[in-house]
């Protein structure tokens, strides 16, 4: 593989320099004009919002409440419906223990599904061990759930059911609009994990019957450590128990100075996003579907991972079977991706995800997930799909597996020796 | 992960890639591993009959580039030892030359295992057993 810095030479690829960025649904790059809307936030406008008194506290509130009215806009709430938090982590362990303890009178039965990012399961797993009872929904083959599985899992005891919008790391979309009106018809609460959705598809909360929804700055081209959730307030009015108490600071839900620069630059990422969301997501789709259309023509046993018929436009989660993640990734490692591979994770196992969907674990091993984004070119593209391809055949050489299913051996009828 | 110049080095120019005749009497082929467990590991050696020197080794790998530098490495070091003196071979001192990290402990035992198994499979088809194997090392 020595020449593989030489065959694919990025001098050829106008405007492309190394290292790479395309795993923006890990984290995004900030968007310069939020950097300098947040910029006054850190030094001359330095008030506190909860400063009821003077000229600072209320510069610092009016720039709040700007960022509430803007992120509001970007789903289809009103201002006050916004309670700030420190990022979806956050606002998802607000969401699931806040509403478990307040309508635990009411039943301790909570619905989600089995793809959830972490911050959804681990807060569910705790609730488990403190008498709830929480259904963890599967996912068919093309990673959507099926709502014949959700209607059949609801009962009485239902308080909540948590779906997210779309999935981090295969890019569907779940059926959340017909999620929404069941849990209205059965008077059950309906949160979404909507990090990697909003700014990227619409999100409406009231055409959608979202009830309670999670959000993130850093996702959007704007700011880590700030996020949102948005609590519904009629049609029904959702009431969540405070995780953090100290001063009552947004409406009892959430106590703590505002993270006033960090909340400016979440509006405004969410006022960019919204402005131009159709042309965004339509450049991005195309770009997408260039890079898959190029690997796939250039490629045999390619897999892709989630249905591509409700998907993030910015998402390409594709199994390079017979060669193992990690090792691509250390031949592309000028251009920042992710892998399922276990060898990529802190616990050796596979991506659940792509476990949930039915996946072998050889075919786990082996995807890549491409997460284009606002900056992403189309000469970016091309190298990257160019590089990918050439190390993938380099690989595929060094490949017992793909050796012996070119030969026409049947890898499943093989006694492995698993270690 | 940062990965050891020596690790780069083998899956840049990995050594001793290909496969031999697996039907030859001459030829062992070890396959370790399961696709399952994200490395597999085929290594093949090709033995003198008459002094027993490993004179040819070839290798695939599936696996991350800790795996392929752990086969690469070990088909170089079998090459003109003595069947024998393959087997002395101890992942220990893979992780050693390569400087694996913990977590990449088990790439340089399966590399270890594939050696074992590669032999094995040869001394099967030679009918050869452990003692005629020391007293013809010891030439």
């Amino acid at each position: 593989m020595s020449n593989a810095a030489a065959s694919i030479d990025v001098a050829n690829y106008p405007g492309v320099h190394l290292p790479l960025y395309m795993d923006n649904h890990a984290t995004t790059q900030m968007d310069p004009r939020v950097l300098e809307a947040m910029m006054p936030y850190f030094t001359g406008k330095f008030g506190n919002a909860a400063s009821r008194n003077h000229a600072f506290g209320w510069e610092a509130e009016q720039a709040v409440e700007q960022a509430r009215e803007q992120i509001a806009k970007l789903i289809g709430a009103t201002s006050k419906e916004i309670i700030f938090t420190s990022g979806a982590t956050e606002s998802n362990n607000l969401a699931i223990k806040g509403i478990a303890e307040m309508y635990r009178e009411r039943g301790n039965h909570i619905i989600t599904q089995v793809s959830e990012h972490k911050a959804i399961l681990d807060p569910c797993k705790r609730l488990e061990k403190n008498g709830f009872r929480v259904t963890y929904l599967p996912v068919k083959a093309d990673g959507l759930i099926d709502i014949e599985d959700l209607k059949r899992a609801m009962d009485d005891k239902t308080i909540l059911v948590s779906i997210m919008f779309a999935n981090n790391e295969i890019g569907v979309i779940q059926p959340i609009e017909e999620i929404g009106k069941l849990c209205h018809e059965r008077g059950v609460i309906f949160h979404t994990d909507a990090v990697q959705a909003v700014g990227k598809i619409p999100v409406d909360v009231q055409a959608m019957n979202i009830d309670v929804l999670s959000l993130s700055g850093h996702k959007i081209y704007g700011p880590k450590g700030v996020g949102a959730l948005y609590v519904r307030r009629r049609n029904p009015r959702v009431q969540i128990n405070a995780q953090i108490d100290g001063g009552g600071h947004e409406r009892g839900m959430r106590s703590g100075t505002l993270n006033v620069p960090g909340i400016v630059g979440l509006g405004k990422a969410c006022e960019i996003s919204g402005q131009e969301m159709a042309e965004e997501s339509a450049r991005l789709t195309a770009l997408r579907d260039r890079l898959k259309n190029k690997l796939e023509s250039s490629l045999d046993y390619v897999h892709i991972n989630g249905t591509m018929e409700h998907h993030l436009p910015g998402n390409l989660n594709m199994s390079f079977v017979y060669v193992e993640g990690e090792s691509l990734l250390m031949g592309i490692n000028d251009i920042a991706v992710s892998s399922g591979s276990a060898c990529t994770s802190a616990t050796l196992e596979p991506s659940y995800v792509l476990k949930a969907l039915g996946l072998g674990d050889d075919v786990a091993h082996s995807s890549i997930r491409f997460g284009l984004g606002r900056f992403n070119t189309q000469a970016e593209v091309d190298y990257v799909a160019d590089k990918v391809i050439d190390v993938v055949l380099k690989l595929r050489e060094l490949s017992p597996l793909y050796e012996m299913v070119k030969e026409g051996i049947d890898l499943s009828k093989i006694e492995w020796a698993a270690h | 992960m940062a990965y050891s110049e020596k690790v780069i080095d083998h899956y840049n120019n990995p050594r001793n890639v290909g496969q031999m005749d697996k039907s030859s009497g001459e030829v062992g082929t070890g396959l370790v591993g399961a696709p399952e467990c994200g490395d597999v590991m085929r290594l093949q050696i090709r033995v003198n009959p008459e002094t027993q020197v490993i004179e040819d080794a070839k290798f695939k790998t599936f696996g991350c580039g800790s795996a392929i530098a752990s086969s690469s490495l070990a088909t170089e070091w079998v090459k003109g030892k003595t069947v024998s003196e393959a087997m002395e071979i101890k992942n220990t001192d893979i992780v050693k030359e390569l400087a694996l990290p913990p977590v990449k402990i088990h790439c340089s035992v399966l590399a270890e295992d594939a050696i074992r198994a590669a032999i094995g499979d040869w001394k099967k088809k030679n009918n050869v057993g452990e003692t005629a194997d020391v007293a013809v090392a010891a030439r």
